[in-house]
């Protein structure tokens, strides 16, 4: 029982952009306490994209990018991708271990200490992404350990679409960008809930819309 | 570098063909597949980006064929030969089939650069065709580009640079 994309009113849209909304909004207070910056949540977007236009939302296919990926099961599922600039992870990284010269495109000298420190990061901007979401929508929903990557756009969000590929060849995306307020050196976070197909009657349904298939 | 020279792109889950001059090429291959099958003599391939090993595990009502394994060199295949390939003079060269994330949990989308490899291989076999060159596996994204002219797939990282095979 999964849900025809064309079948997305500006109804169902709009639920969806206030998850997003809830979700980035309770992680942007989790980044503002965690590097002590003011930051700042744009409006989400919710698109329904063919899986070449996922890569276009992070700057293209090529475009090197930190990533944590954590799968949520339970009675929603899907995949919460936070992508950053590489520069902007390792300054983070920095920031919190106090290692100034941490690299994470140099994987000769993995610092372990730095990448479970943003793994950390990780942890807790998607987790209380996931947990408003929860919430909100009175749905249960497990986060899984956070998975870092520092890639190609293309290779890293590739690995969010795999499950998604056996049903469809779009993807519908909720995503929230968050910076911070400095001018000069900046935090620019992305957000992107994938949630599965079958995932989408069950957060409509919770939320009193109805959903014609 | 001549400014006649085009470069063909392909997509996720897409395949296209080139011929000399112009070059191929497909970008940030993570647990995907690059295939190349191309004619050297006759200067021209193929190229599709693979993502998943097999069709029979579709779930979908209106197939992607470019997006599978089989499906996917099929027809590519099929295509070059009616355009010009000898179908005996076929050879290929892949790459990608990574594992951008240490997933710790069993789940499908775990090990699917490893199974995407193994159903890129055996196809090609099923048809005879000589996998001539590979580099495959490990956890880097790869951007590849084949020129049919001389048959050099040059394979660029994000960490670990450039190589050509």
């Amino acid at each position: 029982m999964t849900m025809e994309y064309s079948h997305l009113t500006s109804e169902h849209k709009d639920v969806l952009r206030e998850i997003g909304n809830i979700g980035a909004g309770n992680a942007a207070t989790s980044m503002s306490a965690l590097i002590n910056r003011k930051i700042e949540m744009e409006v989400p977007t919710v698109n329904i994209v063919a899986f070449d236009e996922v890569m276009e939302l992070v700057g293209g296919p090529e475009t090197p990018v930190t990533a944590i990926l954590i799968t949520i099961k339970g009675d929603v599922s899907g995949k919460v991708f936070f992508i950053l600039p590489i520069e902007e992870a390792e300054e983070i990284a920095c920031r919190i271990t106090g290692n100034t010269e941490f690299r994470l495109s140099n994987d000769d000298s993995v610092e372990t200490m730095a990448i479970s420190a943003l793994q950390e990061v990780g942890n807790i901007l998607t987790g209380s992404y996931i947990s408003a979401l929860s919430d909100f929508t009175n749905l249960a929903m497990q986060p899984s350990i956070p998975y870092l990557s520092s890639d190609m756009a293309g290779a890293v969000l590739t690995a969010g679409l795999i499950d998604l590929s056996r049903y469809s060849d779009y993807a519908i995306i909720i995503e929230t960008t968050i910076n911070d307020q400095s001018k000069t050196s900046g935090i620019h976070g992305h957000f992107l809930f994938l949630p599965d197909p079958e995932s989408f009657p069950k957060i409509f349904t919770a939320l009193g819309m109805e959903h014609n298939e | 570098m001549s400014n006649l020279q085009d470069v063909v792109k392909v997509g996720i889950a897409d395949l296209n063909f080139v011929k000399a001059p112009n070059i191929i090429r497909t970008s940030g291959l993570g647990s995907c597949v690059g295939v190349v099958v191309y004619d050297l003599a006759r200067k021209t391939a193929g190229l599709a980006h693979i993502m998943l090993p097999d069709s029979k595990q579709a779930k979908q009502a209106h197939l992607n064929k470019y997006k599978y394994a089989d499906t996917a060199i099929d027809i590519m295949i099929e295509r070059l030969s009616k355009n010009g390939a000898r179908r005996n003079a076929l050879q290929a060269k892949m790459a990608g089939g990574a594992e951008m994330f240490q997933f710790t949990s069993a789940s499908d989308i775990m090990r699917i650069g490893p199974r995407n490899i193994e159903a890129v291989r055996s196809h090609l076999q099923k048809h005879r065709i000589p996998l001539i060159a590979e580099d495959v596996g490990g956890c880097s994204g790869r951007t590849i580009e084949f020129n049919p002219a001389s048959g050099a797939l040059r394979i660029r990282t994000v960490n670990k640079g450039e190589t050509t095979i």
